[in-house]
This record gives C-alpha cells, sequence and structure tokens, in this order.
C-alpha cells in the first residue's frame, strides 16, 4: 500500500490543531479565565495599576487637589541631588550586609541542627517560628524595651551578669543598625527555618548513610551533602532576603525613625519622608522616583543574580 | 472529563462571585444617603463632616459632641453634622485627601499649616473671615500663620500656646528644689537637672530629638536663647540663618548635660508622645514642650495632676521670645461652595463662639468638665489678652487644672515676646535639624560648628528651591 506524500507527512506529523475560539471554550479556557478573573482583576486594580500611577507620579508634580504638571525628570534629578540619599543607600547597604551575615547562616544552621534532633522536633519547629506569629509592630515595640539603655534595661541587665558594662544599642549611631539586624533576624529566622526543614526532608536519606558509611561527621555531612541538595532553596532564599532587605521600612521608622544622626535612615525611609513626613504630601513626585529607581535597581539586581546562578541552581 | 455545561456553569458561578465581590469593594457611600427609592434627595440638607476626637477618645467625651451636634443642627435646620474620628498626622492627612475622605472641617497644627498653604492644600477663607469680622481680631502673630503672602486667610485660629517648661514637682522635691521657684535661666536648669538626676537617678533633662520635633524644640529654645533660624527677606524669600550664637548655644546645652552632667537620662529618641508619656511616668524632670499638653499628660498618660508643674522658658540673649503654635480650624480644599458655606458655619459655632460669648464659653466649659476633660489649660489668647481674660473669669467654676501649680508660667508669660515659626520650609528644615540634635545627644566628639554650617547650607538650598 502506498501513500501520498501529503498523508505521509499528516501521519508522521498531526496536524496542528486549530485554536479558534470555539476550541477554547471546549479546553477550559472560559473556566479558566472565570476562575483567574478576580484575581485578575483584584491585581490589576491593587497592584498594577497602582504601579503604572507610580511611574507616571514619578515625572508629574501634585499636590493632590489641582491637575498635576508634568516635569520630566525634574523629580528623580532632586532625588539625585539630596545629599541624603548617599546615606541611605550606604545605610540600606550595611543592612544588608549585616542581615546577610548574621540573618542568612543562622536559619541553614538552625534547619540543619533541628534535622538532627530525633525527639520534641516539632516543638522546636514551634519555638522557631513562634517569632513570625508575633505581629512585627509589637515585635518592634517589645524589643525597643529590651534595647532600653539604661542599666536597667533588659538586656543591659544581662549583660551585667556577665560583666559587661550597659550599651547604648538604639541610641548609638555605631550600634543602632546592628541591633535592628538582630530584631530583624530574630523576626524572619522562623520562617526561613520552615522552609529549609521541608527541603532537607526531600534530602535523600541514602547520601546520609552513605557519607556514614564513609566516616563523614556532621559538619562534612552538612557540607558535602546537605548544602549541595538544598543550593537551589538557598539560592531562591538569598535573593528574596536580599529583595526584603534593599526595601527595609518596618525597623528603622519603629525603633529609630532613621537617627541617631541617620545613622539607620533606609531608602524606603527617605521614600515615606518625602512623600508623607516633610512635605505633608506635597512631595509625592520624588517619593515616586526613587521608589521607580529602587525597583529597576531590584528588578536588574534579581535578573543579573538569576543569570549567574543559573548555572549552579539544580533546577 | 467535566463537560461543557458544568463548565460554563462553574465558570458563571466564579464569575457571578467576581462581581459580587467588586460590588462590595465599590459600593458607593452616597448610596447610603438614599430615600429608599433609589434617588438621592434633591434638596437635601447639607451633609457636613466633622472632625471631633482622636481615635480612643472616651464615650463621655462623644455624649458631649452629640449634644453639641443636636444643638448646632437645631439652630441650622439646612446643615447634617456628621462627626468623624479624626487626628491630625501628616501621613494621613496626604491619604485622606488623595482618597477623598478627608472631613470637611478639621484642625491643622500652626506647625504644618504652612507647609500645607504653600502646598495648596488648604481652602482660602478670607471673604468668610473677613464677613465675620474676625479679620482684625485675631492676634496678628497668630493670624499670620493662616496667611500666604498675599494676605489670604486659610483658616480660623482656633486655640494657641506658648512654648513653656514643665517640670515635675515631686522629682523637685526629692532633690530638694523648690517646686514653687523653678528654674529661670538655663544654667538654672542645668543645676536642676544635675540635681535631679543625681538624687533620683531619673532624667533631670529631657528634649525631643524625632520625626522634626528635634528640630521644633532646637529652634524654640533658640529662639528663648535671641537667635531665629531664618530671616524673611520681605519678598517671599527666605534666608537660613541657622549657624546662629543661640542654636549653638542650645546645642552646646544639650551637650553638656548628656556628657559632662550625665543628667539627660537614657532616651535620645522621643517625640511629642513619648516625651510625655515618660514624663507623665515620672522618669523626666523637666522639658520644654507646647503649655497646652497638660490635657495630654493627664487624660492620656495617667499623669497624677499634683506631680505637675509649668513655667515659662528662660529667656537669654538679645531680642529672645517664646516660640508659639496651636491649631487652626480649616475646610477641606476640595469641597463645594454650599459645604463650604455649611462649614464656616460650624467653625464658628463651635469653635469661635466660645472664645467670644459668655454662654457659648461656660456651656463649653461645664460639658468637658463634666466628661472630666481639662478646663483652664494655660494657652496664648487667639484674639485679645483682655477677652481671654475676661472668658477665664466666665469660666472660672469649672477650671478643674491646678492652676497654682502652673502660677509660674501664667504670672509671666506676658511678660515674653511671642514668636511665630519659621515660615519657609517649617517641616523639612526641622527634618534637617533633628540629626544634629541627635548628634550632639550620641556623639560625644560632635562637631558643633560643622554641623550648624552644614545645615545652614542644606537649609538654604531647601529655601531656594
Amino acid at each position: 500500500m502506498t501513500t501520498t506524500p501529503a498523508r505521509a507527512s499528516a501521519l508522521q506529523k498531526p496536524a496542528p490543531r486549530r485554536r479558534g475560539p470555539r476550541t477554547w471554550v471546549r479546553g477550559g479556557g472560559l473556566t479558566t479565565l472565570a476562575f483567574a478573573l478576580p484575581m485578575i482583576l483584584v491585581f490589576t486594580i491593587f497592584s498594577w495599576w497602582p504601579i503604572v500611577r507610580s511611574v507616571v507620579m514619578s515625572v508629574q508634580e501634585t499636590n493632590l487637589i489641582d491637575p498635576p504638571t508634568f516635569v520630566g525628570l525634574d523629580n528623580f534629578v532632586a532625588v539625585l541631588n539630596d545629599p541624603l540619599l548617599g546615606t541611605a543607600v550606604l545605610n540600606t547597604l550595611y543592612f544588608a550586609a549585616l542581615a546577610l551575615v548574621l540573618g542568612f547562616p543562622i536559619p541553614i544552621l538552625m534547619a540543619v541542627l533541628m534535622s538532627e534532633v530525633r525527639r520534641g522536633k516539632g516543638i522546636y519547629s514551634a519555638l522557631a517560628y513562634l517569632p513570625v506569629v508575633v505581629p512585627p509592630v509589637v515585635a518592634v515595640l517589645l524589643w525597643k524595651v529590651f534595647y532600653d539603655a539604661s542599666p536597667d534595661g533588659v538586656f543591659n541587665t544581662m549583660l551585667g551578669w556577665v560583666g559587661i558594662a550597659p550599651q547604648p544599642w538604639l541610641q548609638s549611631p555605631d550600634m543602632a543598625m546592628p541591633s535592628l539586624v538582630i530584631e530583624a533576624t530574630w523576626a524572619a529566622a522562623g520562617g526561613s527555618i520552615i522552609i529549609y526543614l521541608a527541603a532537607l526532608l526531600s534530602v535523600p536519606a541514602e547520601l546520609y548513610d552513605a557519607a556514614e558509611v564513609d566516616g563523614a561527621s556532621i559538619w562534612r555531612k552538612a557540607w558535602h551533602v546537605t548544602v549541595p541538595q538544598l543550593r537551589g532553596v538557598i539560592f531562591v532564599m538569598l535573593i528574596l532576603q536580599i529583595l526584603a532587605t534593599a526595601q527595609i521600612f518596618l525597623e528603622p521608622f519603629l525603633f529609630t525613625g532613621g537617627g541617631p544622626n541617620n545613622a539607620t535612615v533606609t531608602v524606603l525611609l527617605l521614600i515615606y519622608r518625602y512623600a508623607f513626613q516633610n512635605s505633608l504630601g506635597g512631595n509625592y513626585g520624588m517619593a515616586t522616583a526613587l521608589s521607580v529607581m529602587l525597583a529597576i535597581f531590584l528588578a536588574l539586581l534579581s535578573w543579573a543574580y538569576f543569570r549567574l546562578t543559573h548555572r549552579w541552581s539544580t533546577s | 472529563m467535566m463537560s461543557l455545561n458544568r463548565r460554563t456553569t462553574a465558570a458563571g458561578v466564579a464569575l457571578a462571585a467576581g462581581a459580587l465581590l467588586l460590588t462590595a469593594c465599590s459600593s458607593d457611600p452616597e448610596a447610603e444617603t438614599d430615600d429608599g427609592d433609589g434617588s438621592a434627595t434633591p434638596d437635601a440638607t447639607v451633609e457636613l463632616r466633622v472632625a471631633t476626637f482622636p481615635p480612643g477618645a472616651d464615650a463621655a467625651a462623644y455624649e458631649a459632641f452629640a449634644a453639641q451636634e443636636a444643638q448646632f443642627e437645631a439652630d441650622n435646620p439646612g446643615i447634617d453634622v456628621i462627626g468623624v474620628e479624626y487626628e491630625w498626622t501628616g501621613p494621613t492627612f496626604a491619604v485622606q485627601l488623595a482618597g477623598g475622605s478627608l472631613p470637611d472641617v478639621f484642625t491643622v497644627p500652626f506647625t504644618d499649616s504652612k507647609t500645607l498653604l504653600e502646598n495648596g492644600q488648604l481652602m482660602d477663607v478670607t471673604a468668610e473671615v473677613e464677613e465675620l469680622g474676625y479679620a482684625d481680631s485675631f492676634n496678628p502673630i497668630i493670624l499670620d500663620g493662616v496667611q500666604d503672602a498675599d494676605g489670604s486667610i486659610y483658616g480660623f485660629p482656633r486655640q494657641a500656646y506658648a512654648m513653656g517648661l514643665h517640670y515635675n514637682r515631686s522629682l523637685f522635691e526629692e532633690a530638694g528644689l523648690d517646686p514653687d521657684n523653678p528654674p529661670a535661666t538655663w544654667d538654672e536648669v542645668r543645676e536642676a537637672a544635675d540635681a535631679i538626676a543625681e538624687a533620683t537617678g531619673k532624667a533631670g533633662y529631657a528634649q525631643m530629638a524625632i520625626y522634626n520635633t528635634g528640630g521644633w524644640q532646637l529652634t524654640a529654645q533658640t529662639v528663648a536663647r535671641g537667635g531665629r533660624t531664618q530671616v524673611e527677606n520681605g519678598d517671599g524669600t527666605y534666608t537660613s540663618t541657622i549657624n546662629n550664637p543661640g542654636t549653638k548655644a542650645t546645642l552646646e546645652f544639650l551637650h553638656a548635660l548628656r556628657f559632662e552632667d550625665d543628667s539627660f537620662g537614657y532616651k535620645y529618641d522621643l517625640d511629642w508622645g513619648t516625651i510625655n508619656q515618660e514624663f507623665a511616668a515620672g522618669n523626666i524632670g523637666m522639658y520644654t514642650s507646647g503649655s497646652d499638653v497638660y490635657t495630654a499628660l493627664v487624660r492620656d498618660f495617667g499623669m497624677n495632676a499634683d506631680d505637675y508643674g509649668l513655667t515659662v522658658l528662660p529667656l537669654e540673649g538679645e531680642d529672645p521670645g517664646t516660640l508659639g503654635g496651636g491649631d487652626i480650624a480649616v475646610v477641606s480644599p476640595t469641597v463645594d461652595d454650599a459645604t463650604k458655606a455649611a462649614a464656616v458655619k460650624w467653625i464658628d459655632w463651635y469653635y469661635m463662639q466660645k472664645l467670644l460669648n459668655e454662654d457659648a464659653a461656660v456651656a463649653d466649659a461645664q460639658v468637658l468638665a463634666e466628661s472630666d476633660q481639662a478646663v483652664g489649660t494655660p494657652v496664648l489668647p487667639v484674639l485679645s489678652r483682655e477677652l481671654y481674660e475676661e472668658s477665664l473669669v466666665w469660666i472660672e467654676d469649672y477650671v478643674n487644672v491646678p492652676v497654682d501649680q502652673m502660677a509660674p508660667f501664667t504670672d509671666r508669660i506676658w511678660d515674653q515676646t511671642p514668636v511665630g515659626e519659621p515660615k519657609g520650609k517649617t517641616q523639612e528644615i526641622y527634618a534637617l535639624l533633628d540629626p544634629i540634635v541627635q548628634a550632639v545627644l550620641t556623639d560625644e566628639n560632635a562637631d558643633i560648628d560643622a554641623l550648624l554650617t552644614q545645615a545652614d547650607t542644606e537649609a538654604q538650598a531647601l529655601l531656594d528651591q
């Protein structure tokens, strides 16, 4: 039996299905759209549209009453000329670096240690996660009490037990930022630990068994088995942390208001000040201009990060 | 596999749910005023949304307000007053303005009114103020705070204060000081602070330093030492004079208390609310703030009234004065003419008449006293001194604040020259001064001259914008 070339080709490769509207409906497209629509609308109204408005506002001057006027890149120029911008950027980088040194390895270490625990794992997980349950504002206000700089302050009393002099904590330009990072690490570690613990469960037990047979210590097991197996999660957590620390606001806002002597003014706090504090809503243009710059910077950073880590990532 | 029918039904349900959600989100507040058949009343009375109290005010305050509201509505049948919880803060103002939920009548502190004026965010009420005959009656220094360069008026000053030195009488006694004879010079303030810190371990003296309050208080004490942080050039421009002997002396004073005497305590991050809280809790010997904070100290922070003492700010140098401030009642910049007219009626009735009219003053004092609100807190007259003193006689039966403990202030305040806050970029320059106050309180080696020179340059750059 012979076949025509056309038929042969049809047999070898099925003709592409026509994706007409009817096919789309039959394929469940309408249902998909209907289910997605509320979310799409909510995102459009509350996320995407405000983002577009921010970008528009960054090239406008408005007092929220009269029609806005187009000012080109004036707002960007004003932000770049603000002497406080450099301080805010450096402070944010300092916070990010401290948070990375302190806040990044601790959850991994804690998760690895907790995964080694045989009994009461649930209790440890619950304890680690507890700070995440405390509302962030409440946590900061609590820590503000702990950080009381008088010799009777909670932490200063504890330091006194081991013969260390009272520390100024939030009241000194040198110590304010590290104090903020300690609290931020405490507050966020729980969530990261839970994620790492879950990721650790996916590491095949045989790998550990094999390492143990080879006589590997806990440290070597962690370094040669756990870390390589977790690297995908670690890379994602790292970029999430960088993005979060670049947008740090709550801690400096509530703990120090940016002081002492601008030691804890961050980029986001500066945006807030432009928009609300100093000009009472008269400087939305500068605030949105700096927001747009920050967003572009973080988007580029994320893109570069994923490009760089793509090869190393398990996925 | 789901049939087409079931899929369509599911899609329909999801769409309906989405529509419901959106309807809920976009429910029109106007709909609540419909008269039942879906259409709004055509010649409806004017609805006037007026600011009442900050969140957390007690029920008695609201009952008192409801009584006043009913009385006003009886006198003005065309106006329906709706009380709205309200507290002035910069961020909420901007958001409420943008979102259209600002009350039609609200109050703004003097310290912020200039900024709002510059931004074009207040309603011009010049004609109304003139029509009511207040234009010439207001204390000129106070009126100046609500006027733009052309002399247009943007609000009704309703209460004013002068800066005072608040002190804790118990701590004074514990330190062997006479609470009836409070410090009259800055050197005496320093000595008293040292004695209190020595005897009680509490902060002898404290000062606000964050959220622009550091700059505010630094400016107040600069003025008290004869300095000014900016001068008007008369053509709408300003020259920064932050680097002046008064400001320098203030910073040196703070630095000495903190690092030489160790009498400043441990908190260098206090603002208006937290310093009141600390003072009310008995942790601070002295601090400077508006003369009207007694109400907040006792009502909101539970201070023992017997511990409270108030005196004037010590004045030194050439041409010293006491920085004044206060509140103005303003109309939302977005209301229509009918609402604006109703708003002015309300402001006149609710805020102004009690300053002018004996019956209104007595009724107001009675309502406040019955609901345990402070009556008789020392203020500055927004109209004339004579009228203010007369009004104190009208309400003397209802005065419930410890007047004797405030005598060092009330006896001497008339000898001091009130000075208005700097007009150019008020808040932005206060923000610029905050870190300087913080620097002298947290850095023993702070170079005050260098800090002042830098702040002066930065302030001038702001003023030149």
